[in-house]
């Protein structure tokens, strides 16, 4: 019963601060016009729609309802995913689960978001528990700076080395059209931008964003039908840890460490360093592109900085992440763990245009959520194995 | 559509200012903590005691303490007091002010792992300096003076030693 399931096209917005020239369903329907149309399908041929973004950031709920204007979802089954800031990548496991399943042959799936109109920070606080956690919560960027600080307690690293992963993130977003800061920054400017709270200085982390995304997933039946090269979803994976803040293991991202064995586990990749050819990582400050390939066990604990430091995750390098320029670049957040997913699946089919890494057989996209949580695809360009 | 539409299109939206809408929701909720969180709140509110959780299958003591284990999934039956000193695990400093934070910045966060417990609480650090905060420092409960039954009962920690 059981289909082998393939992304078909992909599509995504030219993301920028504000996008007050259209309303979200106005939004969600560019990315959906470009996913159709990079598939060379209509929208006809779609059986069922999954959509997803932050919940209470546009304080818009019945979102599968109120979007089918944009999103093609008339009178089709419209069924809403939000997992906060994994949504992107949880909307695209749900595609996969629905195509997996053989009850939709073609799926059509969006994340989307306009940061731009709400306050996030209090969006964001809803997230976490109101009798124990909020009244002495202190904003999303202070549970990050806590995870690297105890990381660079830990392992000796330096706000340096978190800077050189800004300085990678945005100098691949020159190549990438679709990000939202194209513009080159150094490790300088990084440490000498605003201390938001330590280590994280403004560079270190991601922008607020508008912008949607879409991916069109079909099954064996159809796939090679509607592209001759396709982008097989091998494996899927997700991991919680905590029901409280104090529960997690500040400076190691175990949620990540478990669905990495997981899905490589599940995948057959048995050294994911020399097997995976990019990774598109959600990585929305800089730290956590050292700590979570560590976890992720790409390298050793506390190898990171050297790793990425000797250009190994530039374009170029051995194992390049990013190409798209990242979160640091762009992070409309419901839409980010699905553009992810769409760079990902862009480096197998080979659309990646100025930013393709050379001969992918191998990507891997992430999500991460609100604090500690992880969602994986593993994408690859052979057919899977039944 | 007519011509004159088409018109409208094919010439675009220039010079046209795009309309915004305030939000006229307010939305507010309330929240039962429940027996146990209860339980827990009363004696930090009556008694400045600081409770934990243990469970009896992994010997794990939770804080905030927590009815159910999550890893064993047994209810957990066995309360523990504890002392009010701890170790800080991670920290930052909020050096921004946002309406999330209500306190002035800069203001020190911590993750504070306290002594008898297996989870870390997160909570205020005073009466020291942002500079010289470090992990691994011990530090202890301050009590506020008027307390309310909330986590905020525990006005901040400080450091044991001088510092």
């Amino acid at each position: 019963m059981a289909k082998r399931v393939a992304i078909v096209g992909t599509g995504q917005t030219f993301h920028k601060s504000h996008r007050p020239d259209v309303n979200g369903q106005e939004l969600i329907n560019e990315a959906v016009q470009a996913a159709l149309k990079d598939a060379d399908i209509k929208i006809s041929d779609i059986d069922a729609i999954i959509i997803g973004n932050m919940d209470h950031f546009e304080g818009i709920n019945y979102v599968d309802c109120w979007s089918i204007d944009g999103s093609g979802g008339f009178m089709k089954p419209v069924i809403k995913i939000t997992t906060g800031g994994t949504t992107g990548c949880s909307v695209a496991i749900g595609g996969y689960h629905l195509v997996a399943s053989g009850l939709f042959d073609r799926v059509l799936i969006i994340g989307w978001e306009k940061n731009s109109e709400s306050d996030t920070t209090g969006a964001i606080t809803t997230a976490f528990d109101p009798i124990w956690d909020r009244l002495v919560f202190a904003g999303a960027i202070s549970g990050l700076a806590a995870e690297a600080q105890a990381y660079m307690a830990r392992y000796g690293a330096t706000e340096k080395d978190g800077a050189r992963v800004s300085v990678r993130d945005r100098k691949h977003a020159l190549n990438n059209p679709h990000a939202q800061l194209r513009k080159e920054i150094t490790i300088d400017e990084v440490l000498a931008s605003p201390m938001l709270a330590d280590p994280i200085h403004l560079l270190d982390v991601c922008p607020r964003t508008d912008g949607a995304a879409a991916v069109i997933m079909a099954s064996e039946d159809s796939a090679e039908k509607i592209t001759s090269s396709p982008d097989w979803i091998w494996a899927t994976s997700n991991r919680h840890s905590y029901s409280y803040l104090g529960d997690a293991d500040y400076g190691r991202l175990t949620s990540m460490r478990e669905a990495s064995q997981d899905l490589f586990k599940k995948g057959g990749i048995k050294e994911p360093r020399k097997e995976i050819d990019v990774i598109e990582l959600y990585q929305p400050y800089s730290f956590g592109g050292i700590i979570w390939i560590e976890d992720m066990g790409i390298i050793g604990p506390g190898e990171g900085p050297r790793y990425i430091g000797e250009g190994n995750t530039d374009m170029g390098g051995e194992l390049p992440i990013n190409p798209s320029g990242g979160v640091i670049s762009c992070n409309p957040i419901g839409a980010t763990g699905l553009i992810r997913c769409c760079e990902a699946a862009m480096q197998v089919m080979g659309k990646a245009d100025q930013h393709q890494v050379p001969d992918v057989n191998f990507a891997v996209s992430t999500g991460f959520g609100g604090c500690w949580w992880t969602d994986m695809i593993l994408h690859g360009k052979k057919k899977p194995g039944k | 559509m007519g011509t004159k539409d088409n018109a409208v299109l094919d010439q675009g939206f220039d010079g046209i200012e795009p309309m915004v809408f305030e939000s006229q929701i307010s939305v507010p909720y309330s929240w039962w903590a429940g027996d146990t969180a209860t339980y827990f709140l009363k004696g930090l509110r009556d008694e400045k005691k600081i409770r934990a959780l243990k469970c009896t299958s992994c010997g794990k003591t939770y804080i905030p303490p927590r009815k159910t284990c999550p890893v064993c999934f047994v209810p957990n039956t066995e309360w523990k007091d504890l002392s009010g000193t701890g170790t800080v695990q991670s920290f930052t400093i909020a050096r921004r002010q946002l309406a999330a934070i209500s306190k002035k910045v800069p203001v020190i966060y911590a993750l504070i792992k306290l002594d008898g417990a297996d989870t870390a609480m997160l909570h205020y650090i005073e009466g020291i300096s942002p500079e010289k905060m470090k992990i691994g420092m011990k530090v202890q409960a301050e009590f506020a003076e008027d307390r309310k039954g909330t986590i905020q009962d525990i006005a901040f920690f400080k450091p044991v030693k001088e510092v």
